[in-house]
């Protein structure tokens, strides 16, 4: 091995150790309720963890608190990236505890908003304080456009943090990846079904080449 | 701080109030000054409309705040909608060329959520239809 290899290989090494010993990057899963957010990190934590990170259900803000998953390495083109998963609840700006009354007795929908109103003001904290990288993820089969879409991506786009739009449930009838497209072009959209697990090959090359 | 409310003493059960604010009341405010006026005016059920919106980190503590406002049977959130304004008409060429416009100013209407019946926005117009509940 000529000195020149030999010195090219110490500095890769080297390189290699810094970036394996940086800390991952938290990267944030945001989006309205009820799209698909917890569906989507457990089935990254599944399929790189083998845990799952929290309950999934059709009820709006099933989650209620932040869930963190740590340490998920990422395996793509011989290189591996951790980040860390934060599963945050459907941002929303109003919370009405009647919209959960035929769901459960009102003892217990006044507590379920009580805490999804928590969830959403701490969600809201960290994308200020404490994520490096947002996983914006829509219903394909829902108008894309609403005011706190817009506004969300607005202020991920103010902290200048790298996001990727993920127009999730591809395998609804209505689905239509092209608004979101439309609605969002200065990003990259990639379609996807969590529930079904299409197109995850491309979810995680896009995850490795945006947060690695 | 002076409330933005009617100087009369109009009975509010005669209908909805509309706060109409300048950009220039709003200029001298710290963020949370900006909050503490638009969430005591949806609380007394009016509807604030801003001649020039908030930021987006202002626009992310709004709805911390709000969340953290909402109680069953008294307050239940907010409905807002905003027009930005447009930038070929209102970004200066260096600001946009530099990336360091940061006067990105916007029409916002904010309202209480259990009285805003719908807020609608198409490409020119924002609406609002209004219960007194």
């Amino acid at each position: 091995m000529g000195l020149f290899t030999e010195l090219k290989d110490s500095i890769s090494r080297v390189t290699d150790r810094l970036f394996s010993e940086q800390e991952p990057k938290r990267i944030g899963i945001y989006g309205p309720p009820n799209a698909g957010k917890t569906t989507l990190a457990n089935r990254i934590a599944r399929d790189w963890t083998g845990d799952a990170i929290g309950a999934e259900s059709h009820v709006p803000h099933e989650t209620r608190r932040a869930r963190r998953k740590e340490n998920v390495e990422i395996e793509r083109d011989g290189k591996t990236v951790t980040i860390d998963i934060v599963d945050t609840p459907g941002v929303t700006t109003k919370v009405d505890y009647e919209e959960f009354t035929d769901e459960m007795d009102e003892e217990d929908a006044i507590r379920r908003s009580r805490e999804a109103t928590e969830g959403v003001a701490e969600a809201m904290h960290w994308l200020r304080e404490d994520v490096d990288g947002v996983i914006y993820v829509l219903d394909s089969a829902e108008d894309p456009i609403t005011q706190v879409n817009t506004m969300l991506i607005g202020i991920i786009e103010s902290r200048d943090l790298p996001v990727l739009i993920f127009a999730n449930k591809t395998d609804l009838e209505e689905s239509s990846v092209k608004r979101i497209e439309d609605a969002f072009p200065q990003h990259t959209t990639i379609p996807l079904s969590a529930k079904e697990g299409n197109n995850m090959e491309e979810v995680y090359g896009k995850i490795a080449e945006y947060f690695g | 701080m002076p409330k933005a409310t009617n100087a009369d003493d109009s009975d509010p059960s005669d209908g909805v109030q509309i706060d109409l604010i300048s950009g220039e009341r709003m200029d001298g405010m710290a963020t949370m000054e900006k909050i503490r006026m638009i969430l005591d005016g949806v609380h007394d059920g009016n509807i604030v409309v801003l001649e020039e919106g908030l930021t987006p980190d202002e626009e992310s503590r709004l709805i911390e705040v709000t969340m953290a406002e909402i109680s069953p049977d008294e307050f239940n959130g907010i409905e807002i909608e905003t027009y930005p304004k447009s930038e070929t008409r209102d970004s200066s060429l260096l600001g946009r060329i530099m990336g360091t416009d940061q006067t990105e100013t916007k029409l916002t209407v904010i309202g209480p959520a259990n009285q805003i019946e719908t807020l609608h926005k198409d490409e020119t117009l924002i609406s609002a239809l209004v219960s007194r509940n």
